[in-house]
């Protein structure tokens, strides 16, 4: 897929993102808006799986290990086809799949229950010694959080990491990726517990790695492919992306980790990551029925 | 058959099973040869991982691997690899990984190398998670079939066994199954329900308890989770007392979810007998002896409960 097609995919999730977590009222737009041009950039760029098949043994599998910007990953699943776009505005709702961090059981896609942080690396080594030891060509994307480095189990499975499965079965079908938004809950990351040198850490744990824009879907889609071609190690991506990216009240602001929008804030939102000016913003609406709808459906919220 | 730890009996069960079934594998911390999965890793070349000292990690690796198909063993002293509760948490149990994780070393009996070693809340950690059964055997035969069941189960489950040797208890046709206890001996005035390291004791206290004129029902409670609602209730209101015996601490194991069923179901009067403080080292001997899990502690505190 084009670079332009995956921005614009990306622009569209973007949109998603902020309506879902409107209607909900709650959750975690800044590190959502940070990871979703990583997530567009590896389902529509080279995912191979099979939305009708979530169980297809040999698909490709990603575990989103900060499983708090899961919004991201489903507004990418039901654009795949997973589930329909509709049932987006149900996150978070009593009985909807639609956890409020990713559920394995509870929906079918979903490839491990995170959240808790610090447990997705683990279970992407698992995950690719098991389709190693099975002869499988399936790939293995792991997200983590720069926040969630700080975690002790990480730098277990960091360690663990080039060393598992040698020699008959290294972990080359793994590629981890951090999504670096400096950003933490509490403030950022380097007023609460600075992870750099972050790039010497994983090297000196002996990983392959590589340094881009996270917003970058070309230089996303290069070093992921650099990542695949790496033999007998599984390989690191330090993304540096921004946090609350597209959404200029929301960028490099800790205040937006965990908040959701109001009704309002939300249609300026959709409004600035569509591109539009607030001049051109009126005209925009008549021309464009869906986005219009959009913005009635959002009004008509309770504003809380 | 001679006396066996059940850790040994699980080693050997394994290599067995290992055969039948390569999608089993083992994953250990650095204590294989203590687990007796060491066997199994040189039998099997490739299907015996060691994760090093890094107990998390095994356990979040074995999640993955089952998520791909395999059947791991994720096994450690039961302390250390249930300590890693939020691991287990989230990415076995919530995640309804097919993971079996196996806690050798429970209890006291494991002797001088004191209480940091020792599995002694590990029943209580578990039992509030809601899809993982807890199977503690009471010798090599039963050991033997739980392992094998823990291959057939679908799901995660854990595997509580001991350091020490097991006199063998179980009746030579008996057959473990998940939810169901076994009845060793029976009795009409106090219901003894033990499970792994102390039933041989239980049974010890109850031919001692005979010569005394009391008569002792012994019931092995391998199925700690589920329990066996049926076998507890029937035994609890025809004996109308019931003592719980476990190298655990009292709070949250057997004796609690006896305790729990019973005042449900059959109010009955109950002593729980097992862990109450902190372990500590000594020869193990000299520990049941202190902790009343021996059979001349179990005797006393059943005839003191009877007011006999």
């Amino acid at each position: 897929m084009a670079d332009g097609q995956l921005d614009a995919i990306a622009r569209a999730c973007r949109v998603q993102i902020i309506r879902m977590l409107t209607h909900a009222g709650s959750g975690h737009p800044g590190g959502s808006l940070s990871v979703i041009d990583l997530l567009v950039t590896i389902v529509f760029g080279r995912l191979r799986h099979d939305p009708r098949r979530p169980d297809w043994a040999d698909r490709d599998r990603i575990v989103l290990s900060k499983g708090h910007a899961v919004p991201a990953l489903y507004t990418v699943m039901a654009r795949a086809g997973y589930f329909p776009e509709s049932q987006l505005v149900t996150l978070r709702q009593l009985g909807s799949p639609l956890q409020g961090h990713p559920d394995r059981v509870a929906l079918p896609g979903i490839e491990a229950a995170t959240g808790s942080l610090g447990q997705g690396l683990s279970i992407s080594l698992g995950m690719a010694l098991g389709l190693k030891l099975a002869r499988s060509p399936a790939r293995v994307y792991c997200i983590l959080g720069d926040g969630e480095i700080q975690e002790g189990q990480v730098w277990e499975a960091a360690m663990a990491g080039p060393k598992l499965g040698q020699p008959d079965h290294p972990l080359d079908n793994l590629t981890v990726i951090v999504d670096y938004n400096r950003i933490q809950l509490d403030d950022f990351v380097a007023k609460i517990l600075d992870l750099e040198p972050l790039l010497a850490k994983w090297q000196a744990f002996g990983w392959p790695v590589q340094e881009i824009d996270g917003h970058d879907v070309a230089q996303i889609g290069k070093a992921l492919d650099q990542a695949e071609a790496a033999r007998g190690t599984p390989a690191l991506i330090v993304a540096h992306t921004v946090k609350g990216k597209g959404v200029s009240f929301m960028e490099n602001n800790p205040e937006w980790h965990g908040k959701s929008p109001k009704p309002a804030e939300a249609i300026a939102a959709i409004g600035e990551i569509l591109g539009v000016s607030e001049a051109a913003w009126p005209d925009y609406l008549r021309t464009d029925a869906t986005t219009r709808a959009l913005v009635d459906e959002l009004g008509a919220l309770d504003p809380k | 058959m001679p006396a066996k730890a059940s850790r040994a009996a699980f080693g050997e069960a394994l290599v067995e099973l290992g055969a039948r079934d390569d999608r089993i594998v083992t994953l250990d911390a650095d204590l294989s040869k203590s687990t007796m999965t060491a066997r199994f890793a040189r039998t099997y070349p490739g299907r015996g991982f060691n994760l090093g000292i890094a107990e998390s990690n095994m356990i979040g690796v074995g999640a993955g691997l089952a998520l791909a198909g395999k059947i791991p063993f994720v096994c450690s002293f039961a302390c250390f690899v249930v300590g890693r509760f939020e691991t287990i948490r989230i990415s076995v149990a919530y995640t309804g990984a097919n993971v079996k994780i196996v806690g050798t070393h429970a209890g006291i009996a494991i002797g001088e190398d004191g209480y940091s070693q020792m599995g002694l809340e590990d029943i209580a950690c578990l039992r509030a998670l809601p899809n993982v059964p807890i199977i503690q055997p009471a010798d090599e035969l039963e050991t033997r079939q739980a392992v094998a069941y823990a291959v057939e189960h679908q799901g995660p489950l854990y595997l509580r066994l001991t350091r020490q040797s097991l006199e063998p208890v179980c009746p030579a046709d008996s057959r473990f199954r998940l939810g169901r206890w076994l009845t060793l001996r029976p009795g009409n005035d106090v219901a003894l329900i033990a499970s792994g390291g102390t039933v041989f004791n239980a049974l010890e206290a109850a031919t001692r308890l005979q010569s005394e004129g009391v008569s002792a029902e012994v019931i092995n409670a391998a199925s700690i989770k589920p329990l066996d609602e049926d076998t507890l209730v029937r035994a609890a209101t025809r004996t109308r007392r019931v003592v719980t015996v476990e190298d655990h601490s009292i709070f949250g194991g057997l004796g609690g979810a006896v305790a729990e069923t019973l005042a449900e179901v059959a109010p009955t009067p109950l002593k729980r007998l097992g862990v109450t403080g902190f372990g500590e080292s000594g020869d193990p001997k000299g520990l049941y002896a202190k902790h009343g899990l021996d059979p001349a502690g179990i005797a006393a505190s059943v005839k003191k409960f009877l007011n006999r």
